[in-house]
């Protein structure tokens, strides 16, 4: 493998680490916050591409508008399916939430196909983003700078919400203990509604970018994404946001990387991710970055 | 300043208050004793909202609390200490007290709140950047209590304060809550030590099986003699 074909993959592999980085996040704050796997985030992701598609395709708004638009929607996607999904199953087993978790993530796919046709779509590409840049002889258009600089960004961003700001400290004390966290004053449904729009206005960025890299949505396009991303978060060790960050970027580094070396198992490379989760779950089942686990008293 | 009229409440099921009547007022020092699950937690956490009555009347600066949100309680000036200390053990000594003061916008006040807290535990000083689940038991207490203290309630609400705690540090909580009292602030004190409650309150209620059965000045029921028998572990013969 000559050097420019190296570099070449790695461009591919950071991008598409930036991609599952910012979908695992979703996972793990909302399981930071509800213990709850939330299975429709997939689903999530993958209806933010068909908001954008609508946007410009039918609605003819500029892509930044459209663009634009198509995360606010997602955001709040997010938090009326944790209102009418899991908030009236707050008080119930945990199990009981995840199961609704499942179905409303086979609704949603299910409802895309009925809505928007099983047929792939084609997303708009704004040709700013095509542009050719050539740095150190590798030739890459100008997405493969766009999406993970926009990943840092976000990340820079999220980490000032949750870390410095009041709202964020809301968030993580609820992760403890609601009843405490609500004597302190804090509206913890609120604080559990934020944390599901931040999730899913991160996971309808990297919806939008995965539109602009792979061209083609369609309405199944949410359960390999959201399955890996998944893992990713297991793997970073789950409700942690770093974990997920770093889960993320392995994964999608290392999948861009197995079928660059090994061309003879491009055809595994889905399951690359479920072999990694295997393996964390038998070696250190609390993730990379993963506390012991703590149990709520 | 806080008032109880025939609180009933059902805990899972279980008729957990059955009829308590109760006042504090402005500037006392109130406590309750009872055994264990005779349902005085449930009655402090009724009083700010986690738990809601079957029926009853609660009123708290002349305001009914029953319709209000937690949140909305925490604003009137009702601030919690609850049981087992409960502080937030992975976020800092300091995050914690900036919960404490969540609903307050007025930043002067609130640093100069802090300042307070820190001369009367002089240990959360030091260990302001350090986790509160690195605490030890006692510097947890403390914690809980000056996180309480944050909301700059008007009324203070604290459970089982001393419990668990070295009789040193049991010591160290009773002379902080005498001086919490002192600076004026309205308290209710629930204690498995029902002597050293009872010792420093102005007025006491003894709870049982979820209902008050005796109540009186604290150093009365201090020295009666049901009390003594069933609460201080003193036979009346000794």
């Amino acid at each position: 493998m000559t050097l420019e074909i190296f570099l070449q993959n790695a461009a591919n592999g950071i991008t598409l680490g930036s991609l599952y980085a910012l979908l695992a996040i979703g996972y793990t704050m909302v399981y930071g916050i509800l213990r709850l796997i939330n299975f429709a985030h997939g689903e999530i992701f993958m209806i933010s591409t068909y908001f954008a598609f609508y946007g410009t395709a039918i609605f003819a708004l500029p892509w930044q508008v459209a663009f634009v638009v198509a995360i606010v929607l997602t955001a709040l996607l997010g938090v009326v399916i944790e209102r009418a999904a899991y908030r009236p199953l707050r008080d119930a087993p945990r199990i009981s939430a995840l199961i609704s978790a499942i179905g409303v993530s086979f609704l949603m796919a299910n409802l895309g196909l009925v809505i928007f046709g099983g047929r792939p779509k084609t997303f708009y590409r704004p040709p700013i983003f095509q542009v050719p840049i050539e740095l150190g002889g590798v030739r890459v258009v100008a997405l493969f700078f766009v999406i993970p600089l926009l990943t840092a960004i976000l990340l820079v961003a999220l980490n000032y919400i949750v870390y410095k700001t009041k709202t964020g400290l809301a968030m993580r004390a609820a992760q403890w203990d609601f009843d405490t966290t609500r004597l302190m004053g804090v509206d913890v449904d609120r604080a559990i509604s934020i944390t599901f729009a931040i999730g899913s206005a991160l996971a309808a960025v990297g919806g939008i970018m995965w539109g602009l890299r792979f061209a083609e949505i369609n309405p199944n396009m949410g359960l390999f994404p959201g399955l890996k991303c998944f893992i990713a978060a297991v793997f970073g060790g789950i409700g942690n946001i770093s974990g997920a960050v770093l889960g993320g970027f392995i994964l999608g580094f290392g999948e861009i990387m197995l079928v660059a070396f090994l061309p003879g198992l491009a055809g595994y490379r889905d399951a690359f991710a479920f072999v990694v989760l295997i393996l964390i779950l038998l070696v250190r089942p609390t993730g990379l970055l993963g506390d012991k686990q703590r149990v709520k008293v | 300043m806080l008032e109880l009229k025939d609180i009933q409440v059902y805990y899972d099921g279980i008729h957990a208050i059955k009829g308590v009547s109760l006042t504090v007022p402005q500037g006392a020092l109130i406590t309750l004793v009872g055994s264990n699950g005779a349902g005085k937690s449930t009655l402090l956490r009724t009083i700010c909202g986690l738990k809601r009555p079957s029926s009853g009347e609660l009123r708290f600066k002349e305001r009914n609390l029953l319709d209000m949100s937690v949140t909305r309680i925490v604003q009137m000036g009702i601030s919690m200490v609850p049981e087992g200390r409960q502080i937030f053990p992975d976020l800092t000594v300091m995050e914690n007290l900036r919960l404490g003061a969540f609903t307050r916008t007025d930043q002067d006040e609130i640093a100069r709140d802090q300042e307070r807290v820190f001369s009367l535990f002089p240990r959360l000083k030091e260990r302001a950047s350090q986790k509160g689940g690195t605490l030890s038991g006692g510097e947890q207490q403390m914690l809980a209590i000056a996180r309480g203290l944050m909301a700059r309630p008007s009324l203070l609400l604290m459970d089982e304060p001393s419990l668990g705690l070295a009789p040193i540090l049991v010591e160290e909580v009773f002379r902080v809550i005498w001086e919490i009292h002192r600076e004026g602030v309205t308290l209710l004190l629930i204690e498995q030590n029902a002597q050293a409650a009872l010792a420093i309150a102005d007025y006491g209620y003894v709870m049982e099986s979820g209902s008050i059965v005796l109540q009186g000045k604290g150093e009365d029921l201090l020295h009666d003699e049901a009390v003594r028998r069933a609460y201080l572990g003193q036979d009346i013969g000794a």
